[in-house]
């Protein structure tokens, strides 16, 4: 990026600049960068590193240092054994990253329409608004309940169908909408009705959230661009993807982030259900092999995190790659 | 509250800490109300000694009159006089603002010895167990079973036979659910429930049903259950616990016992003939029960019991706590799940036992041991009963003339069992249950004509669990 021969000024002008700092200076940057620092290796790194050295031991979580190493096996056992867990799970992964992203196209347009000042515009924000301050266990509980039962939920109800032997078992039924076989693999992969349900609570709560991101981020576009774009003869649909759009970069990279994480920690909703057939997803794997009474994996479940992390970090990677490429150009 | 896979209740939990439907939306408004939208299950080791235990835990308690009740749990009579180390520290799996909550304590103080109460909500208690365990209490709340067994193996508990010595009224099946792989006792049990077929009296007396006591007469009953439009039995599977129940009885019922006993050990072939039996069996009377049970809460199913939808339903003694219409539970009543095979009988069945263990290194030895003796005479769970009158005392010292009548059948019911089992998520490792056997028993009910490659994947699955 910059010349070698500019370096050497500047190393050493930030070397004189950095004697001219006070102790109390020092003392002040060495605990704020410190203290983050310090806090943040033993809160991420440390359990990070751990999970991974974790994921070549088998132990029971019973005693520290009752672990025995066994090299690759839980990722061996991942791939063949629990090959009708990981799959599916994962394959859920990636149908909820392609519905939550089309979710956030929806959000992005509901923001849009609710920028133009519509009458009302305050009443349908609220509404839109109102699921992001729910949790998605909270959500889980509400839609159980109140939509989803199938002797008194709201969508039985409605479709009148809460007679024994013709209601709808949302939640529970766990046949596939659609669904295909990958050779070598015994479990077909597909989208279960359950989890299509789920689904839509999943979105109910999403595109709220991206809504209100975007349109925060709207409201602070200069209104002077519109009217230029306007002035330059733009339509409606030009002037939001040459304008508007490219301004937004800020706020369309948390939108991404966002999605995407958030297809890929998937997991309050579904535990909130306790996770019927079906709807397995990565992270209900690495919690229930991991914790709680019947958490005596800890190998495996360690293992299930670290691929967990490897897709995480995949992203992450593959998007900085892009951004710093794009920004070099 | 929530969980990837719930375990089935305690008996010192059947039925009033298990949180109903609408109290538990009530709960759910109260924390969104409050802005507090991470509350619910995430919280660890909610109560200790000093913690105000309350609204920390389940949504429940956020009606509960909150921690005024329950100061600093420290009590106990003589605990005034005696310095504080003396005092035997007691876990306890149930927080302030439940009915088991009371009983407990109120059995805690007629025990007499000084005593610390770490009081700490259900689920996170069993869900924390491994790591509770590398510190915990002198004396703690815990089931008898595969775990209990296995925490003995493992040296995490303490070996109370000395207290077996001195302790009287229970009966050598009790001995025996306490004792360890060693053959030392490890546990005091309290208390327990069975699990039985329940039914409305006046159902049976107005179509004029009579209770069946073999196979052909359970499908004679269940087929004229359903020519008269009522469904045989209600059927439920959310938190995948309850179906397990029906797999334990018609396991027990068609290769008993032991056979039942050393599959969930490990021992024996998921893939073999015997168990390939169950599920046919199993296969021929699904269509007698209620439809897609995965999505069905056992409260919902319970339902439909109570407003005679259904006719009977095959569920633990706890079934009653979901109604408080006490016509209906006058009504209410079980009876053993009839023989299937005659040669074996139908004198097993399932009857979950709660009681106490000991830490393998408690702090105050004596005075652990001491409060063990006391939890298991009648002096505590008179005094418990009398409070939270739920599971059936495990003391057969306690006086009968103060059961309740399901208490009493449910005492005449086990005790005229041969062998009693603790429930498939208590009689073998639980990590393999929530793991591997809860979603497989969920995945046959999905789709029951899968359940070769079902049974295939769990033999495939066992050896990473047990062994």
């Amino acid at each position: 990026m910059t010349a070698p021969s500019t370096t050497t000024p500047l190393r050493g002008r930030r070397r004189r600049r950095f004697s001219q700092l006070s102790r109390s200076d020092k003392l002040t940057l060495i605990l704020m960068a410190g203290i983050p620092s310090v806090i943040h290796i033993m809160f991420v790194w440390v359990p990070a590193f751990s999970t991974i050295f974790l994921s070549f031991t088998k132990w029971d979580g019973l005693k520290l240092g009752g672990w025995k190493m066994i090299g690759f096996r839980n990722y061996w056992a991942i791939f063949t054994i629990f090959d009708g867990k990981f799959f599916p799970a994962f394959f859920n992964n990636v149908i909820l990253l392609v519905f939550l992203s089309l979710c956030s196209i929806v959000g992005v347009l509901f923001a849009y329409l609710l920028d133009k000042n519509i009458k009302g515009s305050a009443i349908y924000q609220s509404i839109f608004y109102m699921p992001v301050v729910l949790s998605l266990a909270i959500v889980g509980f509400i839609w159980k309940s109140v939509m989803w039962s199938p002797r008194q939920g709201l969508f039985n109800v409605v479709l009148g169908r809460t007679a024994q032997g013709d209601q709808i078992d949302w939640v529970g039924n766990a046949e596939k909408v659609f669904s295909f076989h990958i050779p070598g693999l015994d479990t077909p992969l597909g989208l279960t009705k359950n989890f299509a349900a789920m689904l839509i609570a999943m979105a109910w709560r999403h595109i709220g959230y991206v809504m209100v991101l975007y349109l925060a981020g709207l409201k602070s576009v200069d209104p002077g661009m519109r009217e230029a774009a306007a002035i330059d003869g733009c339509n409606e649909w030009q002037a939001f993807r040459r304008v508007i759009f490219p301004v937004m970069k800020p706020i369309n990279v948390v939108v991404f982030v966002i999605t995407v994480i958030e297809a890929l920690r998937a997991f309050d909703l579904i535990f909130a259900l306790k996770s019927p057939p079906g709807t397995q997803v990565l992270g209900i794997l690495v919690r229930n092999n991991l914790v709680g009474e019947g958490g005596g994996q800890v190998g495996l479940g360690s293992a299930y995190g670290v691929i967990l992390l490897l897709l995480c970090l995949g992203f992450i990677i593959w998007y900085l790659i892009n951004n710093y490429r794009e920004n070099e150009t | 509250m929530s969980e990837g896979y719930e375990f089935s209740p305690s008996p010192s939990d059947a039925g009033f800490t298990i949180v109903s439907r609408r109290a538990l939306l009530a709960g759910a408004a109260a924390i969104a109300g409050a802005g507090v939208l991470a509350a619910c299950g995430s919280d660890e080791k909610a109560a200790t000694t000093t913690a105000a235990p309350a609204d920390s835990t389940a949504p429940a308690d956020t009606t509960a009159p909150a921690d005024t009740t329950a100061p600093a749990d420290t009590t106990a009579p003589a605990d005034t006089t005696a310095p504080a180390g003396d005092a035997v520290t007691v876990g306890i799996n149930e927080a302030a603002g439940s009915k088991a909550y009371d009983g407990a304590k109120a059995g805690l103080d007629a025990t007499g010895v000084p005593y610390t109460g770490n009081f700490v909500d259900h689920n996170s208690f069993q869900d924390n167990i491994t790591s509770y365990l590398q510190q915990p209490d002198d004396v703690f709340t815990w089931f008898a079973g595969y775990r209990m067994r296995f925490f003995a193996e493992k040296g995490l508990a303490g070996d109370v036979s000395d207290v077996w010595a001195g302790l009287t009224g229970f009966t050598e099946g009790f001995k025996t659910a306490s004792t360890g792989n060693d053959g030392k006792q490890y546990f005091v049990p309290t208390s327990y429930y069975p699990w039985a077929v329940h039914y409305r009296k006046s159902l049976f007396e107005e179509k004029g049903y009579t209770v069946p006591t073999n196979k052909d007469e359970l499908v004679a009953l269940a087929t004229k259950m359903q020519a008269d439009g009522i469904i045989p039995f209600a059927y439920a599977n959310d938190g995948k616990w309850p179906v397990q129940g029906t797999f334990d009885i018609l396991n027990m019922r068609i290769n008993g016992y032991q056979f039942h006993v050393d599959l969930l050990a490990g021992k024996e072939d998921w893939t073999g003939d015997k168990v390939k039996a169950v599920f046919a069996t199993w296969t021929t009377l699904l269509p007698f029960h209620q439809e897609n049970p995965n999505g069905r809460t056992w409260q919902e199913a319970a339902t439909a019991l109570e407003t005679k939808e259904a006719g009977m339903y095959y569920l633990g003694t706890f079934v009653s706590s979901n109604s408080t219409d006490q016509a209906y539970l006058d009504d209410l009543d079980f009876f053993n799940f009839p023989e299937l095979d005659a040669a074996i009988g139908a004198d097993a069945l399932d009857a979950p036992i709660d009681g106490f263990m000991m830490a393998a290194d408690p702090k105050n030895p004596e005075g652990a041991k001491a409060m063990l003796a006391a939890l298991g005479s009648v002096a505590f769970i008179d005094a418990a009963n009398a409070v939270n009158p739920s599971a059936v005392p495990a003391n057969s010292e306690f006086d009968a003339s103060k059961f309740t009548a399901i208490q009493a059948k449910s005492a005449e019911l086990v005790g005229s069992a041969k062998s009693i089992a603790q429930f498939l998520d208590r009689d073998t490792s639980p990590d393999f249950v929530s793991n591997v056997i809860a979603d497989a028993f969920a995945n046959f009910h999905a789709d029951p004509t899968s359940i070769d490659s079902i049974l295939a994947d769990i033999e495939a699955q066992k050896s990473q669990y047990l062994g």
